[in-house]
């Protein structure tokens, strides 16, 4: 808890107290299927796994692999077609209100200041809708302090067009942890960067996680992402979807960017790699 | 670009004109060609002249009977766009019915109007309003359908009402489409009211050309086509300037972002 307040970004205070029901976030996949309306075919299929309040996981695969439909399970925006979701004990019934989430696509929006745009959650989630007018000024202060953490002061009133990419993706995280979900979901957040500001927000997303704890899910076909911030790593297959391996990554925190031109990281990589070459060759 | 070449950007349509109405003069004064078939530039501005105060009586009936006509094509067009873009049952429903309404002419409307209403005003504001609330609806509409999907995702992650997204994104986003069809609407609305005034008016500009055209008054009848035409490009203007103003987002390409 000390780390969060140290975080400088608990400038309003947290409306539901984390550690009244312990810490949140975990999330467990039992056996499950899906398959999208009109096709015979599960998207994907037998996924068991569990994952940790605090723990970032990464999902790597070949593409079409079904990550992106693992996101919209562990997120509730589809239902399971087998089996369930739990979150926290509970069997997710419905788009789930503690998670927020980020795309390959920042999709601000264009109207509005960057400002007001990573406000948008506030303006839309309870509890800090309906005190929104109230607090506006404690919420626009933490939203200056988010946006200052991922190195976007002095860019608060600029809009989304006036910024580079990084900067947009930058402004997009912010938006996607602002109502301080217990649960960040990013698809492929950083694949349509190049690779300096690409590891650059590599070391935004592992400090703001490092200082906040919430539980991770990060899909990619990035493998050195995957290892450099991830505690645990899950290969799926190619379509239909399976879960064909889980390498946990014991390299210490927290870690710094030289760790990925180290041995040990390049033998996971290696590793995660050949599994993956396994799976396309059959 | 330099300033030179911008100023000779802005100088270009009126160089072009100008070109175009010496030409026009030179035909009609080269071959002689009569007044009753095809009047020079001169002789159309004589008329205008001439008639100054008649013109100005109809087109000042035309210019309000076209504004009435447009109000209520924006009113009716926002409304139906709002329901056929917010859920893609009523889009479903609504829009083939629109476009097969859409592609009756609307001239030959004018008759069942007035047998309804009789000649005069209320028919020429009627066919300038159906005539230009289509491209509102489909551009409101299209703007609302077209949400991506990611920011839907987010939104309804955050458990975001269908009110919420219409009012936080939808409606936002359909206002440079809405601005753009404004332009194209107040054109056709102007299209409306003088096909209405040539068939069943007593008063207009329509009806001015209508009776100048059956003494064979043809500079008149040009003089006329001339006011309509500077009405119609100045409301266009004036929606194109309003839009620069409101929707400046949308335009960043051109801006000095």
């Amino acid at each position: 808890m000390a780390d969060r307040a140290a975080a400088g970004l608990r400038a309003a205070p947290r409306a539901v107290p984390a550690s009244a029901a312990g810490p949140r976030g975990r999330v467990e996949f039992r056996d499950v299927f899906l398959a999208y309306e009109g096709h015979d075919e599960f998207a994907v299929e037998a996924i068991s796994l569990a994952i940790e309040p605090g723990e970032f996981v990464a999902i790597v695969g070949p593409s079409g692999c079904g990550k992106s439909t693992f996101m919209k399970l562990a997120s509730g925006l589809k239902p399971a077609t087998r089996g369930e979701v739990v979150v926290d004990g509970q069997r997710v019934g419905g788009p789930l209100k503690i998670v927020g989430m980020a795309f390959q696509a920042p999709t601000l929006l264009p109207w509005r200041t960057t400002l007001d745009n990573v406000l948008l959650p506030l303006e839309i989630v309870e509890p800090y809708r309906s005190s929104f007018r109230r607090e506006r000024v404690a919420y626009a202060a933490r939203a200056r302090a988010l946006l200052a953490t991922v190195g976007l002061a002095g860019y608060e009133q600029e809009f989304p067009w006036q910024l580079s990419g990084g900067m947009q993706q930058r402004a997009s995280i912010c938006r996607a942890l602002v109502h301080e979900p217990e649960m960040l979901l990013l698809d492929e957040p950083f694949g349509a960067l190049d690779a300096f500001t690409r590891e650059e927000l590599w070391c935004v997303l592992r400090d703001l996680w490092q200082a906040q704890r919430f539980t991770v899910i990060l899909v990619t076909h990035d493998l050195r992402e995957a290892v450099f911030l991830a505690d645990t790593v899950y290969v799926m297959s190619r379509r239909p979807g399976r879960v064909v391996a889980r390498r946990a990554v014991d390299l210490p925190r927290p870690r710094d960017l030289d760790v990925t031109y180290t041995d040990a990281f390049s033998g996971i990589v290696h590793e995660l790699r050949d599994r993956i070459g396994a799976i396309r060759r059959t | 670009m330099t300033p030179l070449s911008r100023r000779a950007e802005r100088a270009a349509p009126w160089i072009l004109a100008a070109v175009i109405l010496v030409a026009w003069e030179a035909v009609c004064r080269g071959f002689r060609v009569s007044e009753f078939i095809f009047p020079a530039p001169t002789a159309i501005v004589a008329a205008l002249v001439e008639f100054a105060g008649p013109i100005a009586g109809h087109a000042w009936k035309t210019f309000w009977t076209t504004m009435a006509g447009f109000a209520i094509g924006v009113a009716v067009g926002l409304l139906l766009g709002f329901v056929v873009g917010s859920s893609r049952v009523t889009y479903s429903a609504v829009y083939p019915l629109l476009v097969g309404f859409n592609s009756v002419p609307k001239a030959a409307f004018v008759p069942v109007l007035v047998v309804w209403f009789g000649i005069g005003t209320i028919p020429a504001i009627l066919t300038a309003f159906l005539i230009c609330f289509f491209p509102i609806v489909v551009n409101v509409a299209t703007g609302l359908a077209t949400l991506e999907p990611e920011l839907e995702d987010v939104l309804r992650s955050l458990g975001a009402t269908r009110r919420d997204v219409l009012f936080k994104v939808g409606l936002p986003r359909s206002l440079p489409f809405f601005f753009a069809s404004l332009k194209v609407a107040i054109t056709l609305a102007f299209v409306g009211t003088v096909v209405s005034e040539t068939v069943a008016s007593n008063d207009g500009i329509g009806y001015l050309m209508m009776s100048a055209g059956s003494s064979m008054r043809m500079p008149l009848v040009f003089a006329g086509l001339a006011v309509i035409g500077v009405m119609a490009m100045l409301m266009y203007e004036l929606f194109a300037a309003v839009e620069r103003r409101t929707t400046a987002w949308a335009h960043r390409g051109q801006a000095a972002a």
